[in-house]
Order: C-alpha cells, then structure tokens, then sequence
C-alpha cells in the first residue's frame, strides 16, 4: 500500500513542478504580500483633520483651540465663521471634524461656568469617529480642570483628580509596534488562502481534463488517492508557511516567544483541516470555475469573520457562532498566541480540539462522497 | 451585430446551464452583504477584562461596579495577583485588565499622585487603544463626577455626521459592494478566455470569421448581465434589510457602477489572455485582487497612514475609487461636484485596460 501511496505522491510532485507558474504563485505572492501589506495597517489615528468655526474669536477659545492642537491627535486644516463652509469640506473628505466655538464663549464660561461647544463629525467610519470624540473629550475635561483652578485657586477637589494619572501598559507589544498585531494573523491567512485553493482546484483539475476516469478505473484505493492528494499539498503549505515564517521574523523583526515545536505542530493540525475543506469543495464541484467560486465564498467569510480585522466579540450574538465554527478564527488566534505571547499547548487546546475535530469530519466526508460520484 | 447576438446567446446558455456557480453567484453577494452589514462592526462592547484590585476601599469597589456596569466591558476574572494576568493573558480570555493599587484611595483623597494602570494585550494593538481610551474615558468620567460637583466648564455637544448610531454598515456595504462587483467580474471573465485555450476550442472560435473584438464583447456581455443584476440585489438589500437609504442620485450610482464593472470584467479578460491555464488565472485573480484589494483600498485600514508607495499602489486599484464614490453618493448623498475626480480616474482605467485587452488579443491571432 505505502508502495502505491509513495508513486502517486511523486506523480503529484512531478505535476506540481511542472507547472512554474503555480510554482511561483505558491511561493512567491505570499512574500510579497507579507512583505507589502502589513505596511498599510496601521489604525492608527492622528492627524484629525478638523475645522475650526470660531464665532468668538476671544483668548478664552484661542486657548483651547491652542490645547486641541498641542495634544497631537488634531491637525488644524481650516479657521473660518461659517458652518456651512466647513461642512462642504467634509463633504469632499477634506475634513473630519467640525468644532463650532459660540458667540460670548468666553463671557459665559468665565459668567455661568457652562458652555457648550459644537463637535460635528464625520461617522461613516465609525471607530475613526469614536475614537476622535473620545480624544476631543479628554482634551476638554483636561481644558475644564485648568479653567476651574485659574478662576478658584482655592478648588480642593479639583487639585484632587488632578492627581489622578492613568499609566497604560501594552503588556507583549511595549514597542507598540502595529505589524506585531497584524502580520502573524496575515500568514495564518495566507497559507489557509494557498492550502485551501491547491486542493480545491486540483481534483477538479482532473474531472475537467478526464485523467481521474483512468485513477477511478485502476486498483488504486480511495483512501490513497485522497492521501496522495493531500500529503504532496501538505508539505507545499508547510513550506510557504515556513518561508512566510521567516519573513515575520527576518522582515518585520517580530521574534518568535512560543516554541516552534509548538507552532509547527499547530499548522500541521490546521492545514490537514484546510486541505480537507479544499478537497470537499472540489468534491462537490465539476468544474475548476465552480470549485474556486465555493472556495471564494468560504474565504471571503473566513477571513472577515476571523477576528483578524474586527473584533469577535463585538459582533452580534449570531454572527459570533459563525465566528466559533471557523477555522481561520483558531488558526489566526493560535499562530498568535503562540508566537506573540508563548502559550502553552494547554492554552491552545480548544485550537486543537476543534481544528482536529473539523479535520476528521471534511477528510471522512470527503472520502465517503467521493466514492459515490465515482 | 446578428453574429453578436447568436454569440451572447450561446455564452448566455454556457453561464445558465451551470447551476451550481450560478447559485454561489447569487447567493454569494446577497450572504456576504446581510453577514457584514449586520455582523461586522469595529464597535468595542461586551470586552471580557480582570480587575486586580489591591486597595479594596469603597472607593475603589465603586469604581470597579461603574466599570462593570458600562456596556463596554464585562469583568470576567477578578484577579488575586499579578502573576494571573499573564495566564489569562495567555488563555486569549480577557483583553484588558484594571490595576489599582494599595493605597490608591488615601492617595487620592490627600491629593497626592494616585496611579491606575490598564494593561492591555498589546497584540492586538487596535482594540488596545480602543479600550484604553474607553476605559479612561470611564474612569475619569467616574471621578470627575464624584470630586467636581456642580463643575461643567465646556461641554461638547457632538453631532455624527452621516451615520448617528456609529453603525459598522455604512462604512462596510460600500467596502463589501466594490469587494464583490470586483472580484465576482474580474474571476468570471478571467476563466472564460483562459478556458476555451485549455480546452481547445478557442483555436475553433479563431478560424473562424468572427472578429476578435465580437468575441470578446460576446463573452463579456452575460457577464455584465449578470453583474448588473448582483448589484440591483445588493442596492435592494441594503435599502430594505439594512436600512441604508441612497441618499445621492440613483441612476448617478448605477452609471459608475456600469463604469467600475466594466473595467473590472476587462481586468478580467487581460488576465485571461495573458494567462495559459485556469489555475493560474484564478490564483492571479483571486490571490492577487483580495487581500490588496481589502488592505489597500481604505476599507479597512485609513489610507492617510499608509506609506506612500502602498498609497501609489491603492491609487491604482479601481476599487478604491469606486469605494469613494459609493460611499459619498449612497452614504453622503453628494453628486458629481465632488466625486467627478474619482469618475475620470474610473474611465481612464477602463480606456487603458480595453486598449491593452485589444491589443494583447490580436498578437495572439497572427
């Protein structure tokens, strides 16, 4: 048996190889990917293009306006007395944020203590928009607070909160470096993108070309032809995902702080998973077109619901089920944890559970649906 | 134009007797927008966090159920040590935790300097200043209220433009439009060349006395049928499902979309000519439209902090600018004044991929 299952594994190779194009797709796009994309994410958000409408024009507005500046978020693009003017900035992109100062700022915060200041931003990101608020609401607090201590020095309960400091602590990351977060997730990505398409398109290949009438009519075992399938795919996977490994490591300097033993033994589980998805999609499918449309479809979902651009948890309650029974969720959140973070397999073992488990349950349907079409 | 016509027909009956593609065709657009519109959202709620609190004061137990009872987090761990941390850390269970330490209150109270700290799991580097900054927010707000009473100062008044309720669908159903027109258009008609070379019947089609620009309008007609009607089904559902009125000009909306589905179906076909098989069609296609496409164009990430030869590189993806313009004229309700930049870039990439498209095709009929 192991006879026929190592001819038919070299008859795969000599067929991968003569292809150089997928060669190169294999090894190649995926570097260059990694190498080029991390680069764009950055959510980073500084330099908030905003608007000021002053209608006061006084020292008290001048000064905040000088704080909002001062902190570093905001970047003053336009300082005018109309609204109307400003919005048609935001309409063309020009500008984020609107801050509308009124008429008799200054004589009725310094007069009632008490002034409202108008902030319109533009929320069709909604993060971006969140986040500028926030910013805006701690700069006004921290404005309030010095407004109060100059006109009552004697203002015990403001020197009190004053004293109050907030440290952050971005604990695994200190040299908040964005590629960190992003680029082990991408390669968890990019070898499920490759692994996936390979097996997907290949037996597909076949049905189209009409080789696999030959293989059907032969002795060979079902059971083998689907482990000469996977096994030549499984190591190409392994190798894109070891030359992806290295350019996290030799590229972006991200140092690996789980054991590679670890890691190694995750992808292997994870791919065998994959591969298998690949192999029932070509199963189901007649032609490579259908094959690589249902693979599409899968992926598009995958990688949006992986956690790896939003957040699992913010999603509604049905989508977060969606979330849980897909692969590239646990296969982006292992290479994290354990390249980022050292976790231990204990940590990762609902990883291993489920991909282990979503593995036995494509390959045996695969197997077993196979034999019905043949 | 009667050759045309018998043409279209035929690929028409090629694309209809596929029932199984048509199926992911359709299905496809209408799943992807209601899961996106309605699951995605880069909105932090429900943040499972620990509190490792050492000063145990009323104080500091106060501030802890103000914490909890902000829809924003949720205390999962209540943590006896430092060293916990890193193990919950590690577990990926929680995402942040609040420190107060010994002392915290009495220092406050004297008005001595009192630190809080929020570790955050710098690994996922977004949602950590998310949270930090929703924390503080939280704590300051909390502290602000019990020590300055009858203090108000400036307050803001905010106003979200275009989208009040900060919802996730406005930013994403224009993402996920430009996503799905693009690649389902560039994939189909990147097949349908290659795939005649692989069978053979294109040497059939090339003897014969159709003229090579026929042949390439025939196969890319039904496949601007059926992109038209996949938009129509995703303009529907994001009006009715997921409440996201055009608020610009519909048939303004519809021209681009026109413009943006033809480029995209000649990218299509300039990578099926220039390609031998269909696997290699599909892995440019696919491999190399998605993730540049998903990271490059704005829709994820804000393009303004990219470096600038990745800004060239999205420039040059069309569906960047057809993000732009869906979003102004769906989501903004602008019209040409500010989007016809964008409408130019659009038509001149589609003039220069039909020439190259031309161009590549006749080499290949000598």
């Amino acid at each position: 048996m192991f006879r026929t299952l190592s001819i038919l594994i070299k008859k795969e190779f000599l067929q991968i190889f003569r292809n150089k194009s997928i060669l190169a797709i294999i090894f190649v796009m995926p570097v260059i990917q990694l190498v080029i994309l991390p680069l764009a994410a950055n959510y980073e958000i500084k330099d908030i293009k905003i608007a000021v409408v002053d209608h006061d024009k006084s020292t008290e507005s001048r000064e905040l306006i000088r704080k909002i500046t001062a902190s570093g978020y905001f970047k003053i693009m336009d300082y005018g007395e109309n609204y109307n003017d400003a919005y048609l900035e935001v309409e063309k992109d020009k500008i984020d944020l609107i801050l509308e100062i009124p008429n008799n700022f200054e004589k009725d915060l310094v007069r009632e203590n008490n002034e409202k200041v108008l902030i319109a931003i533009n929320a069709i990101n909604g993060t971006k928009a969140g986040l500028s608020a926030s910013y805006l609401g701690q700069i006004l607090q921290n404005y309030n607070q010095q407004v109060q201590l100059e006109m009552n020095p004697e203002l015990e309960s403001a020197k009190k909160i004053s004293g109050l400091e907030i440290i952050p602590n971005f604990w695994f990351n200190e040299n908040y470096n964005y590629r960190l977060s992003l680029v082990p997730g991408i390669l968890a990505f990019l070898v499920t993108l490759i692994g996936g398409y390979l097996t997907a398109l290949n037996i597909v290949e076949e049905k189209e070309i009409g080789t696999i009438e030959q293989i059907n009519v032969s002795p060979i075992k079902k059971r083998d032809f689907i482990l000469g399938k996977l096994i030549p795919f499984w190591i190409l996977s392994m190798v894109a995902f070891t030359i992806g490994l290295l350019v996290t490591i030799f590229v972006y300097k991200i140092q690996m702080q789980g054991s590679f033993l670890l890691l190694y033994a995750f992808i292997s589980v994870y791919l065998i998973a994959i591969l298998g998805m690949g192999l029932l999609a070509s199963v189901y499918s007649d032609t490579q077109q259908q094959s690589m449309f249902m693979v599409f479809f899968f992926m598009m979902i995958f990688i949006l619901m992986s956690g790896l651009f939003t957040p699992t948890q913010s999603m509604t309650d049905w989508a977060k089920y969606i979330a849980y029974l897909n692969p590239v969720t646990y296969g982006v959140d292992g290479v994290r944890l354990i390249m980022l973070k050292d976790s231990s397999f204990m940590d990762l073992l609902p990883h291993f559970g489920f991909i282990t488990l979503l593995g036995i349950v494509v390959i045996t349907w695969a197997v077993l649906r196979y034999q019905k079409t043949s | 134009m009667k050759q045309l016509i018998t043409f279209v027909k035929k690929e028409f009956w090629h694309v209809l007797r596929d029932k199984r593609t048509l199926l992911v065709l359709f299905g496809m657009p209408v799943i992807q927008v209601l899961l996106f519109g309605f699951a995605l959202s880069t909105e932090v709620k429900n943040t499972k966090i620990g509190v490792l609190d050492q000063d145990k004061t009323q104080n500091s137990i106060e501030l802890v159920s103000k914490v909890a009872a902000n829809q924003y987090f949720e205390i999962n761990k209540d943590l006896k040590s430092i060293n916990e941390a890193e193990n919950a850390f590690k577990g990926g269970k929680i995402k942040m935790i609040l420190v107060i330490p010994q002392k915290f209150s009495e220092n406050l109270i004297e008005g001595k300097k009192a630190q809080l700290q929020l570790i955050t799991d710098g690994t996922d580097l977004n949602m950590a200043n998310q949270i930090y900054n929703f924390m503080s927010n939280i704590i300051m707000d909390f502290y602000g209220q019990q020590t300055l009473q009858k203090i108000s100062g400036v307050q803001p008044e905010i106003r979200m433009l275009y989208n009040p309720q900060l919802k996730g669908a406005p930013n994403f159903v224009p993402g996920v439009m430009a996503l799905i027109l693009l690649i389902i258009c560039v994939l189909m008609t990147a097949i349908a060349i290659v795939r005649e070379k692989e069978m053979g019947t294109m040497e059939v089609l090339l003897v014969s006395p159709m003229k090579p620009y026929i042949i390439i309008l025939a196969k890319a007609i039904p496949y601007f049928i059926l992109s038209m009607i996949i938009l129509i089904s995703i303009l529907i559902l994001s009006v009715s499902v997921l409440n996201l009125p055009i608020k610009g000009n519909v048939f303004l909306l519809f021209g681009v979309s026109i413009i943006f589905i033809i480029t995209n179906l000649l990218l299509g076909i300039v990578i099926s000519i220039v390609t031998e098989s269909q696997q290699t069609a599909m892995l440019i296609a696919l491999v190399g439209t998605m993730l540049p496409t998903l990271m490059l164009s704005g829709f994820m990430f804000p393009v303004e902090n990219m470096p600038v030869p990745l800004q060239i590189i999205g420039n040059a993806i069309p569906a960047k600018w057809y993000y732009e313009i869906v979003k102004n004229i769906m989501i903004k309700g602008t019209g040409l004044e500010v989007i016809w930049k964008h409408v130019l870039v659009l038509v001149g990439m589609m003039m220069v991929l039909f020439v190259i498209a031309v161009k590549k095709f006749k080499i290949r009929l000598e």
